[in-house]
């Protein structure tokens, strides 16, 4: 068990990845990038339509 | 019976539904991938021929999955906009277009980076590849295609088309390892009877296929309230749905 294997080795061995640490961690952290950036994306999308709508609705409420 | 799936079509019914079903969408994402990643990372062993480096297929595999997920989800929603004009369907179309882009390109550097130690290579013409790249370009030509009309339902129906179009190269990309030869290995889970990995490897990987189709959920939803705001400006219901 490679945990087994953290615990004996340690988290030298553990970043090392048995040397594949620099195509392994890029990796992980992309895809954690990628899914920060879709829930920073969609919220600011939302959040740029609601203020669009209240614009909108300001708009047509002072034509009015 | 079906009221509820008619109400499916109604723009203010599906902003609210999409509020509600956010969080229930986004907890087990986070819960899964958390899971996913430490069992992943932590105690799933080596494998004998690839070590640690096999561990990439984690994240690699559930953003490959998720590129083809999100563009059949794109291309059938496109379709239903398309043939009942029903402008919700379209929204989840364009909703859908970004975040299958993301999780494509995320799919093409993770296996880029998998490629290197290898195959030798970081990038190689293979079927695989090639049309997963072709993937790509799809979702930003529907993506431009969307905004390129002033007329936003002209938009909408032409980027409708081209994502029904593209939905040839969806087959395409799941059969490349088989139809042609490849330098990239055929199916490990999709071999519902007998998996090619163990337990203790396949878990963190459903865990996290799970993980992001859940994520994928959450954001769609999140996306879709803009969407659909965007399309009802100045609809009756926005008044009451913005007023604190």
């Amino acid at each position: 068990m490679k945990g087994e294997l953290l615990m004996a080795d340690g988290w030298a061995a553990f970043w090392a990845m048995g040397g594949y640490a620099r195509f392994v961690w890029p990796c992980f952290l992309l895809a954690f990038a990628v899914l920060l950036w879709n829930l920073w994306a969609a919220r600011r999308y939302h959040v740029q339509a609601r203020r669009r709508a209240q614009r909108a609705l300001a708009m047509a409420g002072s034509d009015s | 019976m079906w009221t509820w799936f008619y109400r499916l079509a109604s723009p203010p019914h599906v902003y609210r539904l999409a509020a509600t079903l956010t969080p229930w969408f986004l907890i087990p994402a986070l819960i899964a991938i958390a899971y996913g990643v430490i069992d992943g990372l932590v105690f799933a062993p080596p494998d004998y021929q690839q070590g640690d480096a096999f561990r990439i297929v984690y994240v690699h595999a559930p953003a490959a999955w998720m590129s083809l997920f999100c563009y059949v989800t794109m291309a059938v929603s496109g379709a239903i906009g398309l043939i009942w004009r029903i402008k919700v369907a379209h929204a989840v179309s364009a909703a859908s277009a970004p975040i299958g882009a993301s999780f494509t390109i995320l799919a093409l550097f993770t296996g880029s980076l998998w490629g290197r130690p290898m195959w030798g290579t970081f990038w190689a013409w293979d079927p695989r590849l090639t049309s997963e790249l072709i993937l790509l370009f799809l979702y930003v030509g529907v993506m431009s295609l969307r905004t390129a009309f002033e007329d936003a339902p002209r938009g909408d129906r032409a980027a409708a088309l081209l994502a029904l179009v593209g939905v040839v190269n969806v087959p395409i990309i799941h059969f490349s390892v088989v139809w042609w030869n490849s330098l990239h290995q055929g199916a490990t889970v999709a071999k519902l009877g007998k998996p090619a990995m163990t337990p203790s490897m396949l878990w963190p990987l459903l865990a996290m296929l799970f993980g992001f189709m859940c994520f994928y959920g959450a954001v769609l939803c999140m996306r879709l309230r803009g969407e659909v705001l965007n399309r009802e400006l100045k609809a009756r219901w926005v008044r009451e749905a913005l007023s604190p």
